[in-house]
């Protein structure tokens, strides 16, 4: 049985956790889904947020989640290896990120806010969990895959900005087409790592410009003075045989 | 020596919303930037920090390469470089 953690399920989370499900089913795969997120159904989230309908406004996007997937993929939860689902509400912080990521095969963060996300990096180099970061923001989006060992995400940003440098998507907006399409890719990307299929995005930032119809992807090197995985900190290789297949 | 910079969308509002500002630059990804942010003053407070380095949340690349690897604002361009402003985003939960 492999664990799957999703971090927010909101334009990210939504259709990745739909793609686990189905991925899992036709995998074969056994999987334990643990959707985390502490918020409540927003009407303004709709559009994007493919789990979620008007009646489920003001429900706890975790079990609302829950529920629409056990609607929508009957199958997954049928047969030799049913997936099973672990709703959680509550925020990913240092008060609570170990207890989130235990037994985790792997990480998926779809969250909101830089310092989460720089924690998730942090916190899953350092408990050895495979790490698929995705984020959109307007007509952009990007996908990047953290193995053990890094490459990471401080390799490529040293940290997170301060509040308000940056825009939020809640200020600047999100194409809703591209959520589900960088959700789906987040997981497809997790279940390569479950499944020991070559990651395709380890080590490499993969960028979608939605408005242009451009996909570029950039090599992320190593930076050997990371603080989350450079040589001071314990490491250990990435595996070659998940990388770059 | 003509070097185009591929600028992302959150900072377009402060091209004049180019997606592409070729520069004459001089040398290095540094001397690229510097023209870039007098031609555009606003990008340079998003860009750089108050000692010239570029902010620990945005990122260069070069053809795709990292321009940290290759010597940060120090690193060499030769004629018909391409750069891509890269920043942080966070977007995908609400």
């Amino acid at each position: 049985m492999k664990r799957a953690v999703v971090l927010g399920m909101g334009g990210l989370g939504c259709p990745a956790a739909l793609a686990l499900c189905e991925g899992a089913a036709s995998l074969g795969l056994a999987l334990t889904l643990r959707l985390v997120d502490d918020d409540r159904v927003e009407r303004s989230n709709l559009s994007r947020q493919v789990l979620f309908r008007e009646r489920d406004t003001g429900s706890l996007k975790a079990h609302a989640a829950c529920e629409r997937l056990r609607a929508l993929c009957p199958e997954a939860f049928a047969g030799p290896h049913p997936v099973a689902l672990e709703p959680v509400a509550a925020r990913f912080d240092e008060q609570t990120a170990s207890q989130l990521l235990a037994g985790a095969d792997v990480l998926l963060d779809g969250t909101d806010s830089f310092e989460t996300r720089f924690l998730a990096n942090d916190r899953a180099l350092a408990g050895r969990v495979p790490l698929v970061h995705g984020a959109v923001l307007q007509w952009t989006g990007q996908l990047l895959a953290v193995l053990p060992g890094g490459p990471c995400l401080r390799c490529l940003f040293e940290g997170p900005p301060p509040p308000g440098a940056v825009p939020a998507c809640a200020q600047a907006g999100v194409a809703s087409p591209l959520c589900g399409l960088v959700g789906a890719e987040m997981a497809a990307e997790a279940l390569r790592l479950l499944s020991a299929t070559p990651a395709r995005a380890a080590g490499r930032l993969l960028r979608w410009e939605a408005l242009h119809a451009r996909f570029r992807t950039v090599a992320i090197p190593r930076d050997p003075a990371c603080p989350a995985c450079g040589p001071a900190q314990e490491r250990v290789a990435a595996r070659a045989d998940l990388v770059h297949g | 020596m003509p070097v185009t910079v591929k600028i992302p969308a959150p900072l377009r509002p402060l091209t004049q919303n180019q997606s592409e500002v070729v520069v004459e630059a001089t040398g290095t990804v540094g001397a690229a930037v510097t023209e870039l942010t007098t031609r555009f003053p606003g990008l340079k407070d998003r860009l750089l920090d108050d000692k010239g380095a570029l902010r620990r949340y945005v990122n260069v690349f070069r053809n795709e390469e990292d321009i940290r690897a290759a010597g940060g604002l120090g690193a060499t361009l030769k004629d018909g470089d391409k750069l891509a402003v890269v920043p942080a985003i966070a977007g995908g939960l609400r």
